[in-house]
């Protein structure tokens, strides 16, 4: 890809962010942190692609285990940021019909 | 010219899927009823973008190979595949194992009390995570396809990184170790292991300018040149700027900053998409990147401040002597659990105001109680939340929430503060600046034109505070202390609120 069509695709995302956010309604907005968490640790695909290198020199060594250990932090965030999420969501319901609530 | 990985276009659909999933992802957050779905989505985006990578990046033992042609320039890239490298595989899914677990249980024990120093916690894992890769990109360019080998005539063969890629390489370093060491500050702030007050270094903002401009500087450096010590200089220079930029902003402030925070993660994200021509990351960069600017231009408009202002920190360190000398000397009436109860029960409606203090006195189940027994009674139940209220976006949302208080019994500053004129009491509980008059008549205060929730307004309030000696956050004494309708219930929150429930039966 040129950089172009990636300038395209990140400038266009600027506005769908934009629009899709404002549409999240504020109690939501701790879940929306957490989520936005665990998805901006996509960046494990570079952290991957580091570690699968196959390391020629001292550098290349040096690289695959930044690449492992940010597989790791990257993991971390994922899973947790994915689960802390649900726990979250979870608790939110609506009012319970009358007689239902205990 | 272009030395990219040769781009698989079923490689390159599966990212833009998995964009696709997250932009759905944020967009189920629109309601409660969908937001589940929604991060099932996300989970689902992210499942797509690391089997991806994972298929098509798989370690391979390498025999080395060069051809050189009739000039002594390489021909192919110097290798070919032997085998697969099983160990490395091993240790791959080693290291996401490790990082699984330890996310799991984190996010199983943590209290939701304690939410955004998690949330701080991550950022900075996120902002590691990306100054990592861009080291590693940096160390082993040619792995990422963003470099070209070049053979000079004497020596060894050296790989050129792209000037583009530089630029990105760069700016994903940057802002990654800005978040990283920016949100390991607001972590320890809001952990309590700092102190919330803001730390005021002399000549901060002239240091923080020459910094900045020699980060500017070493990475234009970096372009040029491809200098490992403009690489290095840049990282440490944006670590340290992180911690200056985060160090001076007070407590209060910190739900701008963690959404400030939030948001150079998805830039930092963004960055490195860039670099390696990743649609999954760009997508997510823009997304994450917009979120936090949002959320922090909410929190600056819900607190009447720009964005600046806050940024240049110091909020809240010099108006206190002022407004605590001024708080002892007028008259207010105090007010007992048995008082409270009384009234409440009277009452046609009551709405509770929570702030800070509530979740620092984890008051959210105990007051859920009190809601319930009030309901026995026949008296309407809301709960009006000021966007600042707490130290992060949706923080008083998320805790009555795990305290079972129904959404739809829960209002936004704009749907309920009109509501107050009509409303027999108002029980604020651990908020303070938020209800402050001052903010909408007092010209000279630090607060004025913050939109406030207007308790005053209501029949009788009723104020839970610890003692009368202390000030909000922001250092200025409220008005509403010392009217008549309003009667103050000194004491710690979850105790009185205990009392009121004792005295509701």
């Amino acid at each position: 890809m040129d950089f172009i069509s990636i300038l395209s695709i990140f400038v266009l995302a600027c506005f769908v962010g934009y629009y899709v956010v404002w549409s999240v309604t504020p109690a939501l907005h701790t879940p929306l942190m957490a989520v936005t968490n665990a998805i901006s640790s996509v960046i494990i695909v570079g952290a991957l692609i580091a570690a699968a290198a196959s390391g020629a020199g001292a550098a290349g060594g040096t690289s695959k285990w930044l690449g492992l250990l940010a597989v790791v932090l990257a993991s971390v965030n994922i899973f947790g940021g994915f689960a802390v999420t649900q726990r979250m969501l979870a608790m939110y319901r609506k009012k319970a019909p009358a007689g239902a609530q205990k | 010219m272009e030395h990219t990985t040769a781009v698989n276009p079923w490689v390159a659909l599966a990212y833009l899927i998995a964009g696709v999933c997250f932009i759905l992802a944020l967009r189920g957050l629109s309601s409660p009823a969908t937001s589940q779905r929604g991060n099932r989505m996300g989970m689902i985006g992210m499942a797509i973008a690391v089997v991806t990578t994972l298929v098509t990046h798989v370690p391979v033992n390498r025999m080395g190979l060069v051809l050189t042609g009739p000039e002594g320039e390489v021909l192919t890239a110097g290798s070919f595949v032997a085998s697969i490298d099983t160990l490395a595989v091993v240790e791959i899914l080693a290291a996401i194992l490790v990082g699984a677990v330890i996310g799991i249980v984190t996010a199983r024990r943590i209290a939701m009390t304690a939410m955004p120093q998690l949330v701080a916690a991550f950022h900075s894992l996120v902002g590691l995570a990306a100054v990592l890769v861009a080291c590693a990109a940096f160390l082993n360019p040619v792995a990422f396809g963003i470099a070209d080998v070049v053979t000079p005539l004497i020596g060894p063969p050296f790989a050129t990184i792209h000037p583009v890629s530089r630029i990105e390489m760069i700016l994903g370093v940057a802002i990654g170790a800005i978040t990283f060491s920016g949100s390991v500050i607001a972590f320890l702030k809001l952990n309590g292991n700092m102190g919330g007050k803001p730390i005021l270094l002399p000549q901060r903002h002239a240091i923080n300018l020459g910094v900045a401009l020699a980060i500017v500087w070493f990475a234009f450096g970096f372009w040029m040149s491809q200098s490992p010590f403009d690489f290095w200089m840049v990282t440490i220079l944006s670590f340290a700027i992180g911690f200056l930029l985060i160090v001076p902003i007070g407590g209060a402030d910190m739900p701008v900053v963690v959404s400030m925070l939030n948001s150079y993660s998805g830039w930092a994200a963004a960055a490195m998409g860039f670099t390696l021509h990743n649609s999954a990351m760009i997508i997510t960069g823009a997304l994450v990147g917009s979120s936090g600017a949002i959320l922090s231009y909410i929190m600056c408009r819900a607190m009447n401040r720009s964005f600046l202002s806050v940024i240049a920190g110091g909020f809240g360190a010099s108006a206190e002597p002022g407004g605590a000398a001024a708080a002892s000397d007028r008259p207010w009436k105090r007010g007992s659990a048995e008082d409270a109860a009384f009234l409440m029960q009277q009452a046609e409606q009551v709405i509770i105001v929570p702030g800070y203090g509530m979740a620092v006195a984890q008051a959210q189940h105990v007051l859920r109680e009190m809601g319930d027994k009030l309901k026995e009674h026949g008296v309407r139940v809301k709960y009006a939340i000021h966007p600042v209220a707490g130290r992060m976006p949706g923080h008083m949302n998320v805790l009555l929430a795990e305290a079972n208080v129904p959404y739809d019994e829960v209002f936004e500053l704009e749907d309920i503060n009109s509501e107050f004129a009509q409303t027999d009491v108002a029980f604020v509980i651990g908020a303070n600046d938020v209800t402050n008059p001052a903010a909408k008549t007092d010209k000279s205060s630090p607060i004025y034109g913050m939109p406030v929730l207007d308790v005053e307004r209501a029949k009788t309030v009723l104020f839970i505070k610890r003692s009368m000696g202390g000030v909000g956050y922001a250092g200025v004494d409220n008005d509403v202390f010392y009217r008549d309708n309003t009667m103050m219930l000194l004491a710690d929150a979850k105790k009185m609120v205990e009392e009121i429930v004792k005295n509701l039966d």
